[in-house]
């Protein structure tokens, strides 16, 4: 336990004052986020993930924005377990034909205002894999979608960035 | 003993007067030898290979103007043996491997689903990757079969699927997913338990099926590694330098020393952030959160490494037919050097941690064992596989440049536990990192790129150890220089069916830390 803290301590924190290449704006966009998730949603914004046929790049990525060094809570962003609890989709893609009815399913379970994000270039337009006799392509291709965030994967900033303009762009 | 003096024996048991196969008349394939083999002896051969304890490795099927040809593939140490068949229609049927390789199930039956191949004699005649995309009497693979498909509209949920029930009292069947509670890729798992204890657990998989095979053809071999990236997107390297190197064999173009050299360095790069995430995520599993944020702070600095140094955070796009996309200068040779001097300063403060924190080992010894009879006849790969003592390694037994002239060492455990595939990935890392040094002290200079000429009609094979263990490639260009056939074997194939068998008597919490240790690919599986 002593080394635990010790390592705690040694560590201290790593979260960053955001991004690393342009801290002064993406500063801006955490204190921006944390204003608009403030003013909209009561300073808590919940977002469902769903895979809806990725290749688990867009995955990897999003879970980074957990890591301690984004740190998503502290602008008051949580992922939820459950589309009942979420107010945002967060969509990869491209929707394989076999997750079309999962996906479906998923947005009619989610309350008001479900915002939809679809996430990377598959998520936007099919990407590499286009559409198929295995693939719909793009998320707006089966639900209907507030904003895209491309990408291949898009890294944590622009993950940020986009879930900023998306809330904003809805007042 | 020597490369393939088994194979005289293995051919001498095979027949008594009418030889099957001549072990002197074989095409190279790949890194191993490619015999051709009458359909009437597909089933001898299969059955002997399992009787002279031959690991199984794979198999695929491509449709020719005369029928379907069938490739399977088996492997001794580091040698490897390609048998070859033709069946004028896949109606036809050919013998299944699964009575003898319960692995081979699920690829079987992923190969009916695609090209209509019949097994005969598999005892399990469920549809796997088909859901209800196209009906159960088109085959995508088949050449007729358009590549957009026939069957516009909305696909059905596949809700009928037969799983085995487990009858008795208090048992509860509880289903699980498609879409799960993390952050995470999407399949179905049937448990049958009483009470916390999981008496079986079945798989479903297929949701992430994006027809890869498919749309693979009529690519250029450019357009084929960034699909390759993209099997699986936690392991760009692996697959796109299996495909490279299946595609430059098919070309006969040599690499650029230096090329292979940076693409070991990517491959190490890539085990490690896979490594270090996962094993945050194993003590995650456990609720040991202290692990969690440590390790996914040491990957985040990894990423971000890659992409000062490389331009990408998964390594995607850095590998192109001929060789490599982007050199290192001096300054991201100094840059590679102190990240892996800033991983080896880290480790040591926090590992011990692990090693002796009573509520982790309270959690990870002794849960989801997969013991080594288990894990030989499944044919676990990499950490699965070394965790219950296979010891086995693509870059040791069939060493390709530049890891022909590398020390690599190579963990093996034998409990087959959680805690034993937590371990043997830290053991990992450690000589990854070794290896890298290694390579970053010869990089040799020159070209990091041979010129790619139009391919003829040919075919290759790579076999590259990625992280999670073997990952085949087989490639055929057609006589326009396009891709004819691409079959990317992704290590899960064999991963799956491990996690299905090591979760029985085990209770339905520890399923997620359990899975997690195994951390099977779904769209390297679903293809």
């Amino acid at each position: 336990m002593l080394r635990i803290l010790n390592k705690l301590r040694k560590i201290g924190v790593v979260t960053e004052p955001l991004p690393h290449q342009a801290p002064t704006v993406l500063e801006e966009i955490g204190a921006q986020l944390r204003g608009e998730i403030g003013t909209q949603f009561s300073g808590s914004l919940a977002i469902r993930q769903v895979d809806a046929g990725s290749c688990n790049g867009c995955e990897l990525e999003i879970h980074a924005l957990n890591n301690p060094i984004y740190d998503i809570e502290r602008f008051g962003i949580h992922f939820v377990a459950s589309p009942r609890h979420a107010d945002m989709l967060l969509v990869t893609g491209p929707v394989s034909r076999h997750m079309e009815a999962a996906l479906r399913r998923t947005y009619e379970a989610t309350p008001a205002p479900k915002l939809v994000i679809a996430v990377g270039d598959c998520g936007a337009d099919g990407g590499e894999f286009g559409c198929s006799y295995a693939s719909c392509g793009g998320v707006a291709e089966v639900i209907p979608v507030d904003a895209v965030i491309r990408g291949c994967p898009p890294p944590p900033e622009r993950l940020m960035l986009g879930i900023l303009e998306a809330i904003r762009h809805r007042r | 003993m020597s490369a393939y003096d088994w194979l005289s024996e293995f051919a001498a048991m095979l027949s008594d007067d009418d030889p099957v196969l001549n072990p002197e008349h074989f095409t190279p394939l790949g890194p191993g030898r490619l015999y051709s083999i009458a359909v009437h002896d597909w089933d001898t051969c299969i059955r002997h290979a399992a009787f002279a304890g031959l690991r199984w490795a794979g198999l695929w099927a491509d449709p020719v103007a005369a029928g379907v040809q069938c490739t399977t593939c088996f492997a001794r140490g580091g040698d490897y043996l390609f048998l070859r068949t033709q069946i004028d229609s896949p109606s036809l049927g050919i013998s299944s491997h699964a009575p003898y390789y319960p692995a081979a199930d699920r690829m079987e039956r992923h190969m009916h689903d695609l090209l209509g191949i019949v097994f005969l004699n598999h005892t399990n005649a469920r549809r796997w990757t088909r859901h209800q995309a196209w009906p159960d009497d088109c085959f995508p693979l088949q050449p007729a079969f358009p590549a957009a498909g026939n069957a516009p509209g909305v696909t059905p949920p596949d809700s009928d699927y037969p799983f085995v029930l487990v009858q008795g009292a208090g048992v509860a069947e509880i289903p699980v997913g498609p879409v799960h509670a993390g952050i995470i890729e999407p399949g179905h798992f049937r448990f049958q338990a009483v009470g916390e204890e999981i008496l079986a657990m079945e798989e479903r998989l297929g949701y992430v099926h994006k027809g890869i095979e498919k749309i693979a053809a009529g690519r250029d071999a450019q357009g084929l590694v960034r699909l390759a990236g993209r099997v699986s997107g936690d392991t760009a390297v692996a697959h796109a330098w299996a495909a490279c190197m299946a595609m430059e064999q098919a070309a006969s173009v040599a690499v650029p020393p230096r090329a292979n050299t940076l693409r070991a360095v990517l491959l190490e790069r890539e085990r490690v952030a896979n490594h270090l995430g996962d094993i945050g995520a194993i003590c995650n599993d456990v609720a040991f959160t202290f692990a969690y944020f440590q390790f996914s702070r040491l990957r985040e600095q990894w990423l971000r490494e890659q992409q000062q140094v490389f331009g990408h955070r998964l390594l995607m796009d850095r590998l192109i037919p001929g060789g490599v996309t982007a050199d290192v200068d001096e300054a991201g040779v100094a840059a590679l050097r102190e990240g892996i001097r800033a991983l080896r300063r880290e480790l040591p403060g926090i590992l011990p941690i692990l090693d002796d924190h009573p509520s982790l080992e309270d959690r990870l010894i002794g849960t989801g064992v997969l013991s080594r009879d288990a894990a030989v006849r499944l044919g676990a790969l990499g950490y699965v596989g070394r965790a219950s003592g296979i010891d086995l390694d693509v870059r040791r037994d069939t060493p390709h440049a530049p890891y022909d002239g590398l020390e690599l060492k190579v963990p093996v455990m034998q409990s087959g536990d959680v805690a034993a595939r937590m371990k043997i990935r830290i053991e990992e890392i450690h000589a990854s990192l070794v290896v890298m040094e290694q390579c970053l002290a010869s990089l040799p200079s020159g070209d990091i790129l041979a010129p790619w000429p139009a391919p003829a009609a040919g075919e290759g094979l790579g076999v590259v150890e990625g992280w999670r263990g073997e990952t085949l490639a087989y490639v055929r260009f057609g006589s326009d220089g396009r891709v004819a056939r691409y079959f990317p074997r992704d290590p899960s194939w064999f991963s799956w069916p491990a996690l299905e068998h090591l979760i029985q008597g085990n209770i339905v919490p520890e399923f997620p830390v359990c899975n997690k240790s195994i951390n099977g690919s779904y769209s390297g599986h679903d293809l």
